[in-house]
């Protein structure tokens, strides 16, 4: 890990439920019971500064909503979120936060619906620059929008489109552009490029890449593919209903995966290589969160569940460098085995 | 290819050409396609959005939507030229013969209607079965695409599946009559991986067990290494590559497989960054003359500036490329004029 001293953001037991009750009346009249969701339920995660922290899993597993908490869209239920050493949660005076917020932003999915469609291009990468007070003045703001859109490889021209006149790669672009605009340290990318054909993909990719050497940025990647993940993170955090199963350095996880659901997700990546393996479908769909399963939430699709992990929640234990959550492998029950995936010639 | 050469070929597409005729000129959206896919046979179609995969898919089953039409070519169904049928024969045909999977499972099937009812309709629609028949028949479908409690679940209405549920139900309503071919546009794109797996898998089931041919339609260049025995690459409303599906992956031929497929992230090595293509796809109103890859190809010579190329045989597969005729790409463009 790169600096290797404190972290620099730091998240402790967070969680956020939201009430999905029908309304009052409905409930009083008709005898049901409020229904809460736990949309992330308890997650510890620590992220050093310059590396690339990935959360996978799969839809409805409460990785979006950790990356809203992060940078603030929703309040926590419990749970602290510290940012370099600052509790978001704690007594700040405006300007103080403030100037936090200015060193966070948020890279989000569809490049369709997060830029305005009747603003300007340059309207939209000026804004947090003028909402931060970061420009001297007219001259200041019209250089700083041009050297963003060339930072991210579109003409300085473009500033006078409207959204609508670009792909959607050009537009993620534009996304990145308005993100870097306030200059921030710490970039949460709520999967940036699955809206994205595969050529444009990579190019989003090695732009972010890029980026992250140049203006050394932390990054908070959340993403499905985990072809994606494997590619652009340090770290990889794998997420089921709402907990963290696995955290483990990127290479650790890929190729001594340990729990159970890392081992099926894996297991359900499309084989490129055309090897022959084939892939083995799992059984069953991620049950609902509103009445997620007692003990371990895998236990119900898990091959290797007993007694133990129906009752009773497994915590998150230290091994080879990353924390993993699952009684088979801390009973040694599960051996862990090292995988390997052919080369591409 | 050589077992396909004895009997016919069960779906022939023969130079299609798909127009929308706009206000400032038509759009050429599909333009001279051909391919065959033999029975049994699983034909992936990928490329990129706009790249028109899904549109030569539509115009197939006859569910084009106007303003597009048919401008030239021939589709041809077990030797029956099937693409200027009248809209009743072309109902007759689809859903009988020609079965259909759409990308997203909520749209396909309809929100008022139990499934039972929709499979039922479908049955007796195209199989001269009683109402009990059918019920039995769907019953057996449902089964058969692996949805547990079949009896039960018959009566449930699509809200009350779960997505990858509900695409098994699509699959099933596909399958309602037998068809000899299968339509499956982006089937499993809007699913999560887990569930990806295990929906490919059971159309590979089906189609091993009824023997039926599949057109797959996706941009998941994964789900055609698995699925499919012969791959299309489709590029801006044209085939740019077309052949064996593992030598399609393995050793592409044309520029622009080569960059799609280093573009995909791997598991077997990790690069410090990916092959990337620069550029996109051009927009229909933009295709430049001669190959229309050429603005972001590296390795373009003058002739693709002007000279369009066909397919011609490349190694074990068929690409669009000058650069496998005898003839080359022509002289060499000027590294400057290549980087303004």
């Amino acid at each position: 890990m790169p600096d290797g001293g404190a972290d620099f953001v730091r998240i402790e037991g967070l969680k956020r439920y939201f009430d999905v009750s029908a309304p009052w009346l409905v409930r009083k009249l008709e005898g049901r019971p409020r229904q809460v969701v736990q949309a992330v339920d308890g997650i510890d995660i620590e992220i050093a500064k310059g590396e690339t922290f990935s959360l996978v899993g799969e839809s409805g597993c409460g990785k979006s909503t950790v990356a809203r908490l992060v940078v603030g869209l929703y309040p926590p239920t419990a749970g602290r979120i510290e940012f370099d050493g600052n509790d978001m949660a704690g007594r700040h005076s405006r300007s103080d936060m403030a100037a936090l917020r200015r060193r966070m932003q948020m890279i989000f999915q569809d490049p369709f619906a997060s830029l305005n469609p009747r603003w300007r291009v340059f309207d939209i990468i000026a804004e947090p620059i003028r909402a931060f007070g970061l420009s001297t003045g007219k001259a200041d703001l019209e250089a700083r929008v041009a050297a963003l859109l060339r930072q991210v490889k579109l003409n300085p021209a473009d500033g006078r489109k409207y959204p609508h006149e670009f792909s959607g790669g050009q537009r993620q672009r534009i996304s990145i552009a308005r993100a870097l605009a306030s200059e921030p340290e710490f970039l949460v990318c709520d999967e940036p490029t699955s809206a994205l054909d595969v050529s444009v993909q990579a190019q989003i990719l090695n732009l972010m890449v890029d980026l992250q050497r140049r203006l050394q940025l932390t990054y908070l990647f959340i993403s499905h593919n985990l072809a994606v993940v494997y590619h652009i993170s340090t770290r990889v955090g794998v997420m089921y209903l709402g907990r963290l199963v696995e955290v483990a350095p990127t290479d650790t996880l890929f190729r001594r995966p340990k729990h159970p659901y890392t081992r099926m997700l894996l297991d359900t990546i499309p084989d490129l290589e055309m090897t022959g393996r084939q892939r083995s479908p799992v059984g069953g769909e991620v049950p609902s969160p509103i009445n997620p399963p007692s003990g371990c939430s895998f236990h119900p699709r898990c091959p290797f569940a007993n007694d133990r992990c129906k009752a009773e929640r497994p915590k998150a234990l230290p091994i080879e460098g990353g924390t993993v959550a699952c009684h088979a492998i801390e009973e040694g029950r599960l051996p862990v085995e090292d995988r390997t995936y052919a080369l591409n010639t | 290819m050589a077992a396909a050469s004895n009997n016919q070929p069960l779906l022939e597409v023969r130079n299609l050409r798909i127009e929308f005729p706009t206000r400032r000129g038509t759009l050429l959206a599909v333009d001279d396609v051909s391919f065959d896919i033999a029975p049994g046979e699983v034909l992936g179609v990928v490329g990129e959005s706009g790249a028109g995969k899904s549109l030569t898919g539509n115009a197939i089953i006859g569910l084009l939507e106007p303003p597009g039409r048919i401008a030239a070519g021939e589709i041809r169904l077990e030797g029956r030229r099937i693409d200027n049928l009248p809209y009743e024969e072309m109902r007759k045909i689809r859903g009988a013969q020609i079965g259909a999977i759409f990308q997203d499972p909520l749209t396909s099937l309809n929100p008022l209607y139990s499934v039972g009812r929709q499979l039922v309709e479908t049955i007796q629609t195209h199989l001269p079965l009683s109402a009990s028949q059918a019920k039995a028949r769907a019953i057996e479908l449902l089964q058969e695409v692996g949805i547990p409690g079949a009896e039960m679940r018959i009566d449930h209405y699509p809200h009350q599946f779960s997505g990858g549920m509900r695409q098994r139900v699509v699959i099933a309503l596909a399958l309602c009559a037998g068809p000899r071919l299968i339509v499956a546009d982006e089937p499993t794109t809007a699913l999560d991986v887990s569930i990806q797996a295990q929906i490919i898998a059971l159309l590979k089931r089906l189609c091993r067990e009824h023997g039926t041919a599949v057109m797959l339609v996706t941009h998941d260049m994964g789900v055609i290494a698995e699925t499919a025995d012969r791959v299309a690459v489709m590029y801006a409303g044209r085939v740019a590559e077309i052949g064996p599906v593992r030598e399609v992956v393995k050793h592409a031929k044309h520029p622009y497989t080569k960059g799609l497929m280093g573009s995909i992230p791997s598991l077997g090595v990790r690069t410090e960054r990916l092959t990337q293509i620069d550029g996109a796809m051009p927009r229909l109103t933009e295709i430049p003359p001669g190959c229309a890859f050429n603005p972001r190809c590296t390795s373009k010579g003058q002739r693709c500036l002007v000279e369009r190329p066909n397919l011609m045989p490349a190694g074990a597969t068929r690409a669009a490329c000058w650069l496998h005729d005898s003839g080359g790409v022509g002289a060499p463009i000027l590294k400057e004029t290549i980087d303004a």
